[in-house]
């Protein structure tokens, strides 16, 4: 086994780690921490199941970025679709047999590379062209976008320009599932591609990304519109709670 | 138009986008709480030693009680959605009035000593210590968000600004930096009852001075009751519409429609506010004693029924927050909400044919309707989701005939605020007011010009307030702001049931 196989499995299990914990943790947090007032932003749905919906909503067509901004929503709609369709083809990698459906969306998914990348290039130049963006972008932004490129740019790559050995990568991969290592190519693209997956998931639960499960948890999101039916005592209200005139 | 020592922003055909403008609203801050109004509350008379640990220690209790606040500081990924939604930077170009820039206030503090990268990265994500500079900025443009919502509309995350602004406020409150404005206000509501600080006799005799006005006026005697025990509603109205103008012509239109529905009904002089300025400062505790005046009120008089006047974000913590503050209402007849909105009371008659209304009594106006942001993205009427747009539209075309609306980009959930919302109705904002107020005034204007609109009808009484001072500014008459309840009671024919 060499030396950057070692390395590389190593890195996988521990930014695998890290997100596992890193998101499960911040989860937990967000679910723990009381909504002690209602405060869904209205009008909004007057039962559970409704605000589920409107949650749905934004999640999958980012219903309130398309009234917001319709370039952004653009951009960000086209990465985060195209992301979703290329994760869903990476399956092919995780998975023997392929699963049929994920064979289905193999051609799909190479465009969807192309798009992540139009995407992404798309909001970098917002973030460096409209003044308001500019002001409210950080390093870090930059940082994030560069990674998300360099993802996509790699594996884009691989597939036209510096092919790699494709059987034994999914060997690697399936090795670091099942706890059976077997070696990974050293070609530099896929080095640096999977270097790339290993970052991503690394940083997930220390970044911006948190706002994949933030997105759940916001309450002027999730909440049912129905104060004036249901009291909603925190617990932590409950010692004031028990000052109110009989 | 009063003299100004600032520039009154022009009221184009479009709102335009500003270019940014650092430090455009920097010298704009409200007036400190002073020591005696600080303490009145519980709070620290000045800023206290170690306020840098004890600003960060509060910020770490917030973040265990306020899910919003933990997951907002999170979630933000800087799309810039918001960047062009708040009529504080519409009016200003002061970068740090866009909603994720006056987040990252709070944000770069949070990052610093509570995120893992601000520990070890703080340069790549903004995370920046606690200092005097962070403070001041925290002050400044912490007292320049009125807590509208309208950026929460447009992020994709819901992210409410309103949400940290109180928690920022709450945090500040809590090292000895409070704003004289809020602070003064909820000492007297504590102490007094309202926020005017108008004790009880002076209540009596103002609403004795009604009745006799209105009597007459139309010949009727319509009574205005204070603490009477055994009413059947409690009315619970900003102190402002008692005294100011417009406010008081909407009393007076509650009045008429009590008469008209043969309800007994009274005032509190215990609980003689609706509005619950201790939402503005992010403070559950001072919020939840003014709510419990309202419950020990509605006990103590023995009332069947609890109806709110006009006012935005007093039905915003009525509506949303009450019950969960000083509910249940189970005391109350079932029969009906708890608390009910005037407009659903006036709705409900006029639906049910228990009011007449001569809407011509109102042609010599030509109305629009300024929907308030806490009304509008914070609470609903009636039994449907948007109510609150449709019941207050429903009241004002029943009672008038000529009615238009204003640009749909800036109604309804969209609303944009009066420009004095959130606690800084207090005239050491008064440039930061006037320039806030522009997109409404653009898109009022507009209306004036195209469509000879003469009146702006409000159901708020900071929006009144806030539109009869900044309304000069613009070239618009200060009476150009009006009072639902007003063009009620002006249509309203009263003993004249069938």
């Amino acid at each position: 086994m060499s030396f950057l196989t070692i390395l590389y499995a190593f890195l996988l299990y521990l930014s695998a780690g890290v997100l596992v914990i890193g998101l499960a943790l911040k989860i937990r947090q967000y679910a723990v921490t009381p909504a002690p007032l209602k405060i869904p932003t209205t009008p909004a749905p007057l039962t559970p199941a409704g605000a589920a919906m409107r949650v749905a909503r934004e999640v999958v067509f980012f219903e309130s970025l398309f009234k917001s901004n319709k370039w952004i929503w653009l951009f960000g709609a086209l990465f985060h679709a195209a992301l979703a369709l290329v994760l869903l083809r990476h399956l092919r990698y995780f998975v023997e047999p392929v699963w049929g459906w994920v064979v289905l969306i193999q051609p799909f998914g190479v465009y969807a590379g192309f798009a992540m990348v139009i995407g992404l290039a798309g909001l970098w130049a917002r973030r460096l062209l409209v003044e308001r963006i500019r002001y409210i972008t950080g390093i870090s932004d930059h940082l994030m976008i560069l990674l998300l490129l360099t993802l996509a740019s790699s594996g884009l790559l691989m597939k036209y320009v510096a092919r790699t050995d494709i059987v034994a990568v999914k060997a690697f991969i399936l090795g670091l599932i099942y706890f059976d290592w077997r070696p990974l190519p050293a070609d530099p693209v896929l080095l640096i591609h999977l270097l790339a997956v290993a970052l991503l998931m690394a940083v997930f639960p220390f970044s911006k990304l948190l706002h994949v499960p933030g997105v759940f948890f916001s309450p002027t999101r999730n909440q049912a519109d129905d104060a004036r039916e249901k009291r909603h005592l925190a617990k932590w209200a409950a010692p004031l709670d028990s000052q109110r005139d009989a | 138009m009063p003299k100004a020592t600032f520039q009154t922003p022009e009221l184009g055909e479009f709102v335009d986008i500003p270019d940014i403008q650092e430090g455009a609203t920097a010298k704009l801050k409200p007036l400190p709480a002073s020591p005696d109004h600080q303490k009145a509350l519980g709070f620290p008379g000045e800023l206290v030693d170690d306020w840098e640990q004890k600003a960060v220690a509060k910020l770490g209790e917030l973040l265990g009680k306020y899910r919003s606040l933990a997951v907002y500081l999170d979630a933000c990924v800087k799309c810039g959605a918001c960047t062009d939604k708040c009529h504080y930077f519409l009016g200003t170009g002061d970068p740090k009035n866009m909603p994720v820039a006056r987040q990252d206030l709070l944000r770069q503090v949070y990052r610093k000593y509570f995120t893992v990268a601000g520990k070890i990265v703080p340069g790549l994500v903004g995370a920046k210590s606690m200092t005097k500079e962070v403070l001041d900025d925290w002050y400044i443009y912490f007292h320049q968000c009125s807590q509208c919502r309208r950026c929460s509309v447009f992020c994709p995350y819901g992210i409410d600004t309103a949400e940290i602004s109180m928690a920022a406020r709450e945090i500040m409150d809590h090292i000895g930096m409070g704003q004289k404005y809020c602070n003064e206000i909820i000492g007297k509501v504590h102490k007094i009852g309202n926020n005017l600080g108008l004790p009880g006799p002076a209540l009596l005799d103002t609403l004795e001075g009604l009745e006799e006005d209105v009597e007459e006026e139309t010949g009727v005697s319509v009574k205005f009751p204070v603490d009477v025990k055994g009413a059947e509603i409690l009315l619970v109205t900003p102190s402002a519409d008692f005294f100011a103008e417009p406010h008081v012509d909407g009393l007076i239109g509650y009045a008429k429609v009590f008469h008209q529905a043969g309800v007994s009904w009274t005032v509190s002089s215990y609980a003689s506010e609706a509005a619950n300025f201790s939402m503005f400062i992010g403070s559950y505790d001072q919020m939840f004693k003014a709510a419990n005046r309202i419950r020990k009120a509605a006990l103590d008089l023995g009332v069947k029924r609890l109806v709110f006047g006009e006012c935005g974000h007093a039905w915003r913590v009525a509506y949303s927050f009450l019950n969960t503050l000083a509910g249940p209402w189970d005391f109350l007849d079932p029969k009906y909400p708890a608390p009910q909105h005037i407009c659903e009371f006036t709705n409900d008659l006029i639906e049910r044919g228990g009011l007449s209304l001569d809407a011509s009594a109102n042609d010599d106006m030509t109305l629009t309707i300024h929907d308030s942001c806490n009304i509008a993205r914070a609470s609903r009427m009636g039994s449907r989701p948007g109510g609150q747009f449709h019941i207050p539209r429903a009241v004002l075309k029943a009672s008038a005939n000529r009615f238009v609306e204003m640009n749909p980009d800036t109604t309804h959930e969209k609303t944009f605020c009066c420009g004095g919302g959130g606690g800084i109705l207090t005239d050491d904002m008064l440039e930061l007011r006037v320039k806030g107020a522009m997109p409404r005034m653009q898109a009022l204007n507009q209306v004036m010009k195209k469509d000879g609109v003469t009146h702006m009808v409000a159901l708020c009484a900071i929006c009144k307030s806030q539109f009869s001072k900044v309304m000069p500014f613009y070239g618009i008459g200060m009476d150009a702001v009006v009072s639902l309840h007003q063009l009620v009671g002006n249509a309203i024919k009263l003993g004249t049931k069938e």
